[in-house]
């Protein structure tokens, strides 16, 4: 590869982490509105019951400690990649898939169990916003899943080139983000929804 | 190529998240606090919270780039506008547009916790 083509590489990658990093931050302001939302509504229960008695504590606990230490794994994965080492990162990428795909199967057990004693998004305002914005979370999890096994194969068929590492950075920022995201979530639907 | 911190950087803002992750839910499930006081140590450990993993996690502020920290920032004053303006209207147009019902009933429950 020469030089011009190295240089040329190198601002190809900058271009694209910055408009990656652009669409995280608009992605920001897409939930500040459904958090907005959802704080607005909390209370029009329309008579069902409200966060207090829906939500099973403890059940939440656990959503979040796999999501963070699917997070966490994420990064490890990232810094194998740095190492070059392909074994490590496939299999820390296995284990982000892993602890990311348990978070999604428990949060849609949640609303399973949710919608099957009634309490549906369709009962009243508060379960309208709730689902809105907790559900949304878990689509953009669902589709950073489908994104890790894209890139799963790509590192396994191509390995390092420039395309899959950036893949895999933009990748890393795109879960780092959702687990922010969570954050706000345990704290504003859930912690304060049971006080 | 960006900054990605190192095998210790992570394992300090992992051991960090989830160190405040519990804090968070012990205020609220061990039920020492009154419902005040466990609101703003909540709020407070979610932003602290936020800080670790956007500092450990997603680098900002540790690049050499200059353009992540500035849309940053301006996606700050858009979300506070939009989250604070929503919550300030929407509680003005609550308060303002309550039936004659609910009036009295907002009366009667403010008139109890005297002046």
């Amino acid at each position: 590869m020469s030089q011009a083509e190295r240089a040329a590489e190198a601002e190809q990658t900058q271009t694209k982490y910055l408009g990656f990093w652009i669409y995280l931050m608009t992605d920001c302001i897409l939930f500040a509105s459904v958090f907005a939302t959802y704080i607005v509504l909390r209370e029009n229960t329309f008579g069902g019951p409200g966060g207090g008695e829906l939500f099973d504590m403890p059940f939440v606990l656990i959503q979040t400690l796999l999501l963070l230490t699917s997070s966490f794994v994420c990064g490890l994965a990232l810094l194998a990649a740095r190492a070059r080492k392909k074994a490590a990162v496939i299999g820390w990428l296995i284990a982000t898939f892993i602890f990311g795909a348990a978070f999604l199967v428990l949060e849609l057990s949640e609303f399973i169990k949710l919608i099957g004693e009634g309490h549906g998004w369709q009962a009243s305002a508060f379960l309208s916003s709730f689902f809105t914005l907790v559900g949304l979370h878990g689509a953009h999890i669902a589709v950073g899943l489908l994104w890790l096994v894209v890139i799963v194969w790509q590192i396994m068929r191509l390995g390092f080139t420039a395309g899959t590492t950036r893949r895999l950075t933009l990748f890393s920022l795109f879960w780092h983000f959702l687990d922010v995201i969570w954050i706000c979530i345990f704290t504003i639907v859930y912690l304060m929804g049971v006080l | 190529m960006e900054k990605i911190g190192s095998v210790k950087s992570y394992s300090i803002g992992f051991g960090m998240a989830i160190i405040f992750t519990l804090a968070a839910f012990l205020t609220v499930t061990s039920g020492w606090f009154s419902q005040g006081a466990a609101i703003a140590i909540i709020s407070l450990l979610a932003v602290v919270q936020l800080i670790v993993q956007l500092v450990f996690f997603l680098h900002l502020g540790r690049d050499k780039v200059k353009w992540k920290a500035s849309a940053f920032y301006t996606m700050l004053l858009i979300l506070i506008l939009i989250v604070g303006g929503s919550l300030w209207i929407m509680y003005n147009l609550d308060y303002n547009m309550m039936s004659s019902d609910a009036m009295e009933q907002y009366m009667l429950e403010e008139s109890k916790k005297g002046f």
